[in-house]
């Protein structure tokens, strides 16, 4: 008797969970997504319910993994080299991508669905992402670098930083906060890039041609070496506490209101948020001094190529739904109101969606942000990420910001050091 | 009889042949070495004669690997294991020696406590540690160790940027995370030595000190020779005591190690040939340095 009971109480639930998949109406494509950066999945799951909101669309269900940045990459590595495991949408980091870009690319190329809107598009963040005229990536943001202002620090030293045009006059209001407040203008980062390489590349240089021709020891980055060392030498740049800007030391000590200053790409608005409370309604934000010799009104700097897995057996609708959550209006939209980037669909600049409040802009009490960034988005250089990029990438955070910085080096010899590194890792 | 009955006494002989049978209990040893060990450690001798840049796109190059790795973030990662072997071994084998001797005399109270007090370092997250060393050795002037370097009247120090303080830094944690174990080792040792010996040499005289260097030294050399031994092993293998206080930013290189190197090759820069390259040539190292110590303390002399 029990055991009837048993049988009959199973076939009921099977036939009505039956039932229940019936009524839900079609299976939800699975898919999975690999990312190392928790923040992404925001917006990834914000664009994942708009997009299972519309009856049009084929219903998605996607498996958001985010894994610690080197787990990530190494994992994708091993999955893409044994054709076993990869995931169908994957978050790369920019210094990482040109590895995948390698012989037989097990990447699928977007260009379908990024060529029919390039003209609404900064075209030059894909090609940081892309090969032989093929994209295979689409990144989140500009990634434009500009300048955070204290004006608390400033105005003590009596300076209006809207009248700092040049890095000279940059250099010259440092001389006056130094000795009015005994305080530092800027920070070099003595371990990382995101001090020399935005300077170098807004200047006009950069590390590498696209036929891999080292550029590391050419004139303009023994002159933008020169300048940061100049003024490292009078005081008005130190060596950034923790050795870059993202250490926790830095975060304190910034936040404690120490530096007058800090030129980053625009992403890092969110470790202000996030890491510096104290300086809320304080920093301002401005684009960078230009160089009184040429180059240009910024530097990109960074970034994520999300990407999609040739060998899923799902390309055609991942692409789809990548698309949708990043390079639509409304992805874009949320790309500043979720994540506070710099969207890289050029539309959405000086639009109403845009002023939405969100905690960005209660942070600089300024609503104008991507009024100035749109006067500086017509002039920003490409930067060159051929397969030696992450070579290249390593001898400048490791040995040239820690020569120029710490060692106190010669400009044109830490140049002529770095680019005899790289030019020996080429083979 | 018939076939099938036939057939299983002949399973039954196969597998209770005394020529065969020592075979099977070895082989899942057997197939373990062969495919962990053998297979891969003979695919890394063969990759780093190629260039490999992804599935199906492998080129040999001969020796090319070997010619382009003697470069300067090879030689400093080579100056940085050893400088850090060096210290690791001298460290970690004479600390936890005194203090194990300490601990084995009558004279300490609760020795089971402050046994465990040392090896529960041992027990913590090595990434955890790192953000610990790392912080307390700063940059600023209000890092933990810089307040101790004023109370001495020392002007500040950037720990971590130079290679010998990083160094300094490096082996306190090691140091401070791996002297339990050593601890332990130790004094089982010195509980293997009978106490009659150490109360006729107190009859015949001796103090504590010739105590010391006569019976227990002595007495715990099979111990000492191991725990060199593994020392030394770990001293070069050390990777992730790196990448917990300086992670991928190593500043000017001054904590990164040949096994640092050999992943910042392989995983970073995508360059499996040369990190299997290195690999080997870490291999050679570690065995060479080895044997020599091995040598030195009379392992392979035959006992009288």
């Amino acid at each position: 008797m029990k055991k009837l009971l048993a049988i009959f109480l199973a076939v009921a639930m099977l036939v009505s969970l039956g039932i229940t998949a019936f009524a839900d109406g079609e299976e939800p494509i699975h898919l999975t997504l690999w990312t190392f950066q928790e923040l992404h999945t925001q917006l990834y799951k914000e664009m994942l319910d708009k997009w299972n909101a519309n009856p049009d669309n084929p219903k998605l269900d996607i498996d958001m993994q985010v894994y610690p940045y080197e787990d990530m990459h190494n994992k994708l590595t091993i999955a893409l080299q044994t054709g076993e495991g990869a995931p169908d949408i994957v978050d790369i980091e920019i210094n990482m991508f040109a590895n995948y870009l390698k012989g037989d690319i097990q990447l699928a190329d977007l260009n379908d669905i990024v060529e029919p809107l390039e003209d609404h598009l900064v075209m030059s963040r894909f090609n940081n992402y892309a090969k032989d005229g093929k994209f295979y990536g689409i990144d989140h943001h500009i990634g434009a670098c500009i300048v955070w202002y204290n004006t608390e620090i400033l105005e003590e030293a009596g300076i209006d930083y809207h009248d700092i045009k040049t890095w000279d006059d940059y250099h010259e209001a440092g001389k006056v906060v130094l000795e009015k407040t005994g305080k530092p203008m800027c920070t070099w980062e003595s371990k990382d890039c995101w001090s020399i390489y935005p300077l170098v590349n807004q200047h006009g240089g950069d590390w590498l041609t696209p036929d891999n021709e080292v550029r590391m020891d050419e004139q303009v980055v023994i002159d933008t070496l020169a300048f940061m060392k100049s003024m490292l030498d009078d005081g008005t740049a130190v060596a950034c506490p923790g050795g870059n800007h993202h250490s926790e030391e830095y975060y304190g000590w910034m936040n404690g209101g120490n530096c007058a200053s800090v030129s980053m790409p625009f992403w890092y608005l969110n470790r202000f948020t996030d890491y510096m409370p104290d300086l809320a309604g304080k920093m301002k934000v401005a684009p960078m001094p230009l160089w009184p010799d040429g180059g240009h009104k910024s530097a990109q700097m960074g970034g994520t190529g999300t990407a999609v897995v040739k060998t899923s057996p799902n390309v055609d609708i991942a692409k789809e739904w990548l698309a949708y959550a990043t390079l639509s209006f409304e992805g874009s939209v949320n790309t500043w109101l979720i994540l506070g980037f710099d969207p890289i669909m050029t539309d959405v600049y000086g639009s109403e969606e845009m002023k939405a409040p969100n905690k960005f802009f209660d942070y600089y009490e300024d609503d104008t942000i991507f009024d100035m960034l749109k006067t500086i988005l017509d002039d920003i250089p490409d930067t060159c990420l051929t397969e030696y990029f992450p070579a290249a990438a390593d001898i400048v955070r490791n040995q040239m910001a820690y020569d120029l910085v710490i060692g106190g080096g010669d400009p044109a010899e830490i140049a002529h050091n770095c680019a005899e590194e790289l030019r020996d890792q080429i083979m | 009889m018939n076939e099938s009955s036939r057939t299983t006494l002949q399973k039954k002989r196969w597998l209770t042949d005394p020529k065969i049978v020592p075979y099977v209990f070895i082989a899942p040893f057997l197939i373990f070495f062969l495919v962990i060990y053998l297979y891969p450690f003979i695919s890394t001798i063969l990759m780093s004669f190629q260039k490999i840049d992804g599935p199906g796109s492998v080129e040999w190059i001969g020796t090319k690997n070997y010619e382009k790795m003697w470069n300067r973030n090879f030689k400093q990662a080579l100056a940085t294991t050893f400088r850090y072997a060096f210290w690791d071994v001298v460290v970690l084998t004479i600390v936890p020696l005194i203090f194990a001797v300490i601990l084995n005399s009558s004279s300490v109270k609760f020795p089971a406590f402050f046994k465990s007090v040392f090896f529960i370092p041992a027990l913590t997250s090595i990434i955890v540690v790192g953000i610990v060393f790392r912080l307390a050795f700063g940059t600023l002037a209000t890092a933990p160790a810089n307040r101790v370097l004023a109370l001495f009247g020392q002007p500040p120090k950037d720990w971590l940027m130079f290679a010998d303080t990083g160094n300094f830094v490096l082996v306190l944690l090691t140091l401070w995370r791996w002297m339990g174990v050593n601890i332990i080792y130790y004094i089982s040792g010195l509980q293997a030595i009978p106490t009659d010996l150490y109360e006729a040499a107190k009859i015949d005289g001796a103090n504590s000190v010739q105590q010391f260097f006569h019976i227990s030294l002595p007495g715990i050399k099979p111990v000492l020779i191991y725990v060199i031994t593994i020392t030394v092993l770990g001293g070069f293998a050390m990777f992730t005591e790196s990448v917990a206080l300086w992670a991928q930013n190593n500043p000017g290189g001054v904590g990164r190690t040949i096994v640092g190197y050999m992943y910042l090759m392989g995983f970073y820069k995508n360059n499996m040939g040369m990190a299997s390259a290195v690999g080997l040539v870490l291999l050679g190292l570690v065995l060479a340095v080895n044997l020599l110590q091995l040598i030195a303390m009379g392992f392979f002399r035959k006992e009288d």
